[in-house]
C-alpha cells in the first residue's frame, strides 16, 4: 500500500492539499467564532491584521470565519450534487448497459442530447425559475439536475466493456438475475472507476455552482464561497483595492480544485490499468 | 567448429523474486547444424520461449542473462553491442514470435512492412530493387504478388503467417526461431504454413528451432527435438529414437499425452502440475509426477548426460 | 416424447458489410435435439467461423436466433417464465473456452461455486453447501483446500478449468455444453479434463456436447461427431465411421491434416486451387478436390450412407436423402431404433 502510494504521486498531493483544507476547517470550526461571518459582525473593510487574520468586508463580516463556515458549505453542495450526479448515472448507465436494446438507446440519447446543450444557460434557467432565494441543498440539487449527463455515458462505456466478459456468461449460468449480475459482478470491478468518476463530478458540481453564485443566482443568505466572490464583484472589491476580500476566498477555491483534481488523477491511474506505470 | 551454425553453452536466465532468483533457464546447452530442424517442447511455463527469447539476447527486466554463451557460427553474441545484436536479429537469427501475425502494423500495406524490415537493417535498394525484392520474398512463402499491396485485415490468418515468414527471412538468417507459429491457426492451415517454413528453411538452408508443445507437429518436421521442463532442457535426441524410445519418463508421458487418431481409449494425461519455478522440488525436479521415480531422484538433481552422439538426457534411469 | 433441448430450423446470421446490409450466416438452418433419456457425448467439430460457437450460444440461450426455434422441453427458450427459466439453467450448463476470462476478479474462486448452490437452493445449510463442493471438486481431482479460498490468478489455467467442470457437475445437469473447454490448457492436462468430463458422462449420465477444433480429442471423448463447414453439417454420425473412414472431402482434408506422433512422415499440405469461393453452391466446392459442374449449381443435401452416417456431397448421391431436420437420427445410439420417417 505505501508502496503503491510512492509511485502514485498525484494520488498523494490530492490527498494532502484535502487534507489542509479538512484541517482548515475542523480547527476553524473550533477556534474561530462562525456567527463573525454574519454582516454587522465586526468592523467593515479592514486589511488583514492580527483581529482579522483575513481582513473582513463591506458588509463586517470577517473573513476568516467566512471561510470556515463557507467552505464545507461549499463542499456541501458539491457533494450533494457530485453523489446525486454519479448515484443517479450509474443507476442508467448499469441499466442502459446491460439491458442493452430500445432501454438503452432511449437513455443514451438523453444523455447525448444533454451534453450538447450548455450547462451553465440551463442552470440559470432554472435558477431563476425558481421563485425566491435557493437554500444550500436546493442549490445542490440544481446543479445535481444536470451533473448525471456525463458519468451516465462515461459509466456505460465501461459497462459495455465488462458486459462480454465471461464471468458475466458464468452469473447467468449461475442462476443471477440481471440486477444481481449488475451489482454482484459488475459494480465491484468498477469501483475505482466509480470512485475516480465521483470525484471529478464533485469538482464540476463545484465549479458549476460558483459560476451560478457569482452571477448572484445562488443561496444570499449562505456565506459560501460563490456567494463571496459574488459580493467581491457586486462592491467591485478589486477596482476599490480591498484586495484581501477576493484573496481569500480565491485561494480556497484554488486548493478545493487542486486537490480534486490531483485526486481524479491518481483515482484514475487506480481505475485504469493502462495509465499504471511500469513496475 | 563450424560444422555447428548455433552453439548454446550453459544459458542461464534468471528473474528476481523476494525469495532469491528463480531461473526460468537453468545451464541449457545444445547446438544446431546448418539446414537441422530442432524442436523445443515442453508444457506452458518450462522455459522453452524464455530460452528463445535469450538466444537473442530479448530478455526484459526483471529477467536477465545470468550466464553462458551463444555463439552464432564464430561469433559469440554476449560480446556483441546492443546496436550490433539488433542488426543481428534478422540477418543472423530471425524470430517469428508467438503471435507474430497480429504484430503486423494494421495501417501499413504489407510491401512496406518487408521494405522497412529491409531498410531498418542497412539494406540499400532502390525502388525497384525492392519491389523485386518483395515480390521475391511472397513468392518464396507462397503468396501471390497481390498480397503486397494489401493491409493486413484483408488477409486470412494463415496468410498473414505466412507474410511474417516472409519478413523473417528478408534477409536471409542462418538460423529462423519460430515460437508456436500455427498455434492460433485451424489444422488444415497449420499444414500450409509449416510446409511453408519448411520450404524456405530448406531454400535459405537455414536451421529452425521450432519451439511448441504439439508433439505431433514436432513428429512431422523436425529432425532433432529437445524437451523442457521446469527451465532444463531433460531429453535431446533424434526425433525418430525420441519418438519409438523415449528415454525420459517425461518425453514418454508427453507423447502418450496427445489423444490418438488410431484408436480409442489413449486419453491419458501427466498426473499433477508442472512445478512453479520458486519452489523447485528436490532432486529431480519431476519426480513428484514421475511413476518411476527412486529414493535418489528425490535426493540427486540428474546431470546431463550424452546418450550417443546426438542425444542427451538428464534421467536417473537413462 | 419432447426433447430435453431442440433445435428447430434455427439459424443466425450477423449485420455485416457496409451498412450492415449484407449478412453474414453464423449457422445455416439447422434442426437438432438432445433426449435426455439416451445420454451421449456428441462432439461438433469444425474450424474457426463455422459455426459450432454459435451453435453452442444458441443451445445456452445466451443469443436468440435469427430465424427459427430453440425449444427447452417443448418450450421456446425466450418466452419462459422465471422458474422455467431456472429449471433450464439447472437441465443445461456450460464450460466456455477461456479459464482466465470466466472468473471475476474481484472474487475468490469460491464464488463461482457458491453462487449456484444458494440460487439454485442446492443445499439446506452452509455446511452441506460447503460438502457438496468439496464433493464437486475431488470428483474433477482437486483438492479443496488447495482450491477454496483462492483468488483466480493464484491457480493455474488446468485447475481453473477443472473448476469449471465442478462448477456444472454441481448442479447435475442433464446437458453440459463444452465449448472448446481444453483449447486454451496445456496438452499434458487435456486428457485430465476430458477424462473427468467423460467420467461426469458415464456416471451421471449426463450428456455432453463437445465443441472443438480438434478432431483428435473429439474422437477419443465422443460416441458421435457432427463436422461443421462454413455454417452447416459437412458430415455426421458415428464417431469411429465419420473419423476413420470420412466421406466428405472435407472431413478427409481434417483428418489428413493433424499432425501424428509417428516415424511415418505422411503430412502434407493441401493443394492450393485456383477457385474462389462461389455462393450458392457446395460451401466447399473451391477448396475440393472432387469438384464437379454440379457442385456450382446448389448445395449438396445430406446423403445417408450408412444408418449411422450422413455427408452433404454430391459424390455420395446414390444414397438417399435425409432430411436436414433429422441429423439427429444418424447420431442416435445403435441399440435404439431409428426414426420411422428416415429412409432406410
Amino acid at each position: 500500500m505505501f508502496r503503491y502510494l510512492r509511485r502514485n504521486t498525484s494520488l498523494v498531493v490530492g490527498i494532502v492539499l484535502l487534507g489542509i483544507l479538512v484541517i482548515f476547517m475542523v480547527v476553524g470550526a473550533l477556534m474561530v467564532d462562525t456567527s463573525n461571518a454574519q454582516p454587522l459582525s465586526v468592523p467593515a473593510l479592514q486589511a488583514p491584521s492580527w483581529d482579522y487574520p483575513f481582513g473582513t468586508d463591506r458588509q463586517g463580516r470577517d473573513l476568516l470565519a467566512v471561510m470556515v463556515a463557507g467552505t464545507p458549505l461549499t463542499l456541501r453542495i458539491g457533494f450533494i450534487a457530485g453523489i446525486l450526479g454519479v448515484g443517479i448515472g450509474a443507476v442508467l448507465a448499469f441499466t442502459a448497459a446491460y439491458y442493452g436494446g430500445i432501454v438503452d438507446t432511449v437513455i443514451r440519447s438523453i444523455a447525448d442530447i444533454g451534453l450538447t446543450i450548455p450547462g451553465l444557460l440551463v442552470l440559470i434557467i432554472i435558477a431563476v425559475s425558481l421563485k425566491g432565494s435557493l437554500t444550500v441543498d436546493q442549490m445542490a440539487i440544481v446543479v445535481a439536475s444536470l451533473a448525471w449527463l456525463s458519468p451516465t455515458r462515461t459509466i456505460r462505456s465501461q459497462v459495455l466493456t465488462l458486459r462480454g466478459r465471461g464471468y458475466v456468461e458464468i452469473a447467468r449460468l449461475n442462476g443471477m438475475s440481471g440486477p444481481e449480475i449488475i451489482f454482484g459482478e459488475l459494480m465491484p470491478n468498477l469501483l475505482p472507476y466509480l470512485a475516480a468518476t465521483l470525484v471529478s463530478s464533485v469538482s464540476a458540481a463545484i465549479l458549476a455552482s460558483v459560476g451560478l453564485e457569482v452571477l448572484g443566482l445562488g443561496p444570499v443568505e449562505a456565506p459560501d464561497l460563490g456567494m463571496t466572490l459574488y459580493w467581491v464583484f457586486f462592491n467591485a472589491a478589486i477596482i476599490n483595492g480591498w484586495w484581501w476580500w477576493w484573496t481569500a476566498p480565491l485561494v480556497v477555491i484554488v486548493l478545493v480544485f487542486l486537490g480534486l483534481f490531483f485526486l481524479t488523477v491518481g483515482l484514475d491511474e487506480i481505475a485504469n490499468p493502462r495509465l499504471r506505470r511500469a513496475v | 567448429m563450424s560444422a555447428q551454425v548455433l552453439r548454446v553453452e550453459k544459458l542461464d536466465v534468471a528473474y528476481d523474486h523476494p525469495r532469491g532468483a528463480v531461473h526460468a533457464v537453468d545451464q541449457v546447452s545444445f547446438s544446431l547444424r546448418p539446414g537441422e530442424r530442432f524442436g523445443l517442447a515442453g508444457e506452458s511455463g518450462s522455459g522453452k520461449s524464455t530460452m528463445a527469447l535469450a538466444i537473442l539476447r530479448m530478455i526484459k527486466p526483471p529477467g536477465r542473462i545470468q550466464g553462458g554463451e551463444v555463439w552464432l557460427e564464430d561469433t559469440l553474441l554476449s560480446r556483441l553491442s546492443d546496436e550490433a545484436i539488433r542488426r543481428l536479429r534478422l540477418a543472423g537469427i530471425a524470430m517469428v514470435p508467438q503471435g507474430s501475425m497480429n504484430s503486423l502494423n494494421p495501417v501499413v500495406r504489407i510491401r512496406q512492412q518487408i521494405a522497412d524490415a529491409l531498410a531498418d537493417h542497412g539494406e540499400k535498394l532502390s525502388r525497384g530493387q525492392t519491389v523485386a525484392r518483395v515480390r521475391e520474398l511472397l513468392a518464396q512463402v507462397g503468396l501471390p504478388p497481390q498480397v503486397a499491396e494489401m493491409y493486413p485485415h484483408e488477409l486470412s490468418g494463415g496468410m498473414k503467417q505466412r507474410a511474417c515468414i516472409a519478413i523473417a527471412i528478408c534477409l536471409r538468417p542462418k538460423v529462423i526461431i519460430a515460437d508456436e507459429p500455427t498455434s492460433a491457426l485451424d489444422v488444415v492451415v497449420q499444414r500450409q504454413v509449416m510446409e511453408t517454413l519448411g520450404r524456405v528453411q530448406a531454400q535459405l538452408g537455414a536451421a529452425v528451432i521450432l519451439v511448441g508443445h504439439d508433439m505431433g507437429l514436432m513428429a512431422q518436421f523436425v529432425d532433432r527435438l529437445g524437451i523442457m521442463y521446469a527451465g532444463r532442457l531433460v531429453e535431446v535426441s533424434p526425433i525418430r529414437e525420441i519418438i519409438t524410445n523415449p528415454r525420459h519418463p517425461y518425453t514418454r508421458m508427453l507423447i502418450e499425452s496427445l489423444p490418438s487418431l488410431e484408436h480409442k481409449g489413449g486419453l491419458r494425461g501427466i498426473p499433477g502440475l508442472a512445478p512453479l519455478l520458486r519452489e523447485l522440488p528436490s532432486g529431480c525436479a519431476f519426480h513428484p509426477r514421475c511413476p518411476m521415480a527412486m529414493q535418489r531422484c528425490l535426493v540427486e538433481k540428474p546431470e546431463v548426460r550424452a546418450m550417443g552422439p546426438d542425444a542427451t538426457a538428464a534421467c536417473h534411469l537413462a | 416424447m419432447t426433447a430435453l433441448l431442440e433445435l428447430r430450423r434455427a439459424s443466425k446470421s450477423f449485420p455485416g458489410g457496409v451498412l450492415g446490409r449484407e449478412r453474414k450466416m453464423a449457422l445455416e438452418p439447422f434442426s437438432f435435439a438432445v433426449d435426455p433419456a439416451r445420454p451421449g457425448i456428441i462432439a461438433v467439430v469444425g474450424e474457426s467461423g463455422s459455426g459450432k460457437t454459435t451453435l453452442a450460444r444458441l443451445l445456452l440461450g445466451l443469443i436468440e436466433p435469427t430465424e427459427g426455434q430453440v425449444l427447452y422441453k417443448g418450450r421456446n427458450l425466450h418466452t419462459l417464465s422465471g422458474a422455467e427459466r431456472r429449471a433450464f439453467r439447472h437441465d443445461v450448463q456450460a464450460i466456455f473456452q477461456d479459464p482466465y476470462e470466466v472468473y471475476n476478479p474481484f472474487y475468490r474462486v469460491d464464488h463461482v461455486l457458491t453462487t449456484p448452490v444458494r440460487k439454485f437452493r442446492l443445499a439446506s445449510s452452509r455446511a452441506e453447501g460447503r460438502r457438496l463442493i468439496e464433493e464437486a471438486l475431488r470428483a474433477v481431482g482437486l483438492r479443496p483446500e488447495e482450491i477454496l479460498g483462492r483468488y483466480p490468478h493464484q491457480l493455474s489455467g488446468g485447475q481453473r478449468q477443472r473448476i469449471m467442470v465442478a462448477r456444472a457437475l454441481l448442479l447435475r445437469p442433464k446437458l453440459i455444453v463444452a465449448d472448446e473447454p481444453v483449447s486454451m490448457v496445456d496438452a499434458s492436462l487435456r486428457a485430465t479434463i476430458l477424462g473427468s468430463l467423460r467420467k461426469l458422462h458415464e456416471e451421471l449420465r449426463i450428456s455432453i456436447l463437445y465443441i472443438t477444433h480438434d478432431l483428435a480429442t473429439a474422437y477419443q471423448i465422443a460416441d458421435t461427431i457432427l463436422v461443421f463447414y462454413r455454417a452447416s453439417v459437412a458430415e455426421a454420425g458415428d464417431v469411429e465411421l465419420v473419423v476413420k473412414h470420412p466421406r466428405h472431402p472435407y472431413t478427409q482434408l481434417l483428418v489428413g491434416a493433424i499432425p501424428k506422433v509417428s516415424t511415418v512422415r505422411d503430412w502434407s499440405a493441401e493443394e492450393p486451387l485456383d477457385r474462389s469461393f462461389a455462393p450458392g453452391g457446395c460451401r466447399f466446392a473451391d477448396r475440393c478436390p472432387a469438384m464437379m459442374p454440379r457442385c456450382l449449381e446448389a448445395p449438396p443435401p445430406l446423403f445417408q450412407t450408412e444408418t449411422r452416417r450422413a455427408a452433404s456431397c454430391f459424390l455420395l448421391d446414390q444414397s438417399p436423402v435425409l432430411d436436414a431436420e433429422h441429423v439427429t437420427a444418424v447420431l442416435t445410439s445403435e441399440d435404439t431404433p431409428v426414426r420411422a420417417s428416415v429412409p432406410a
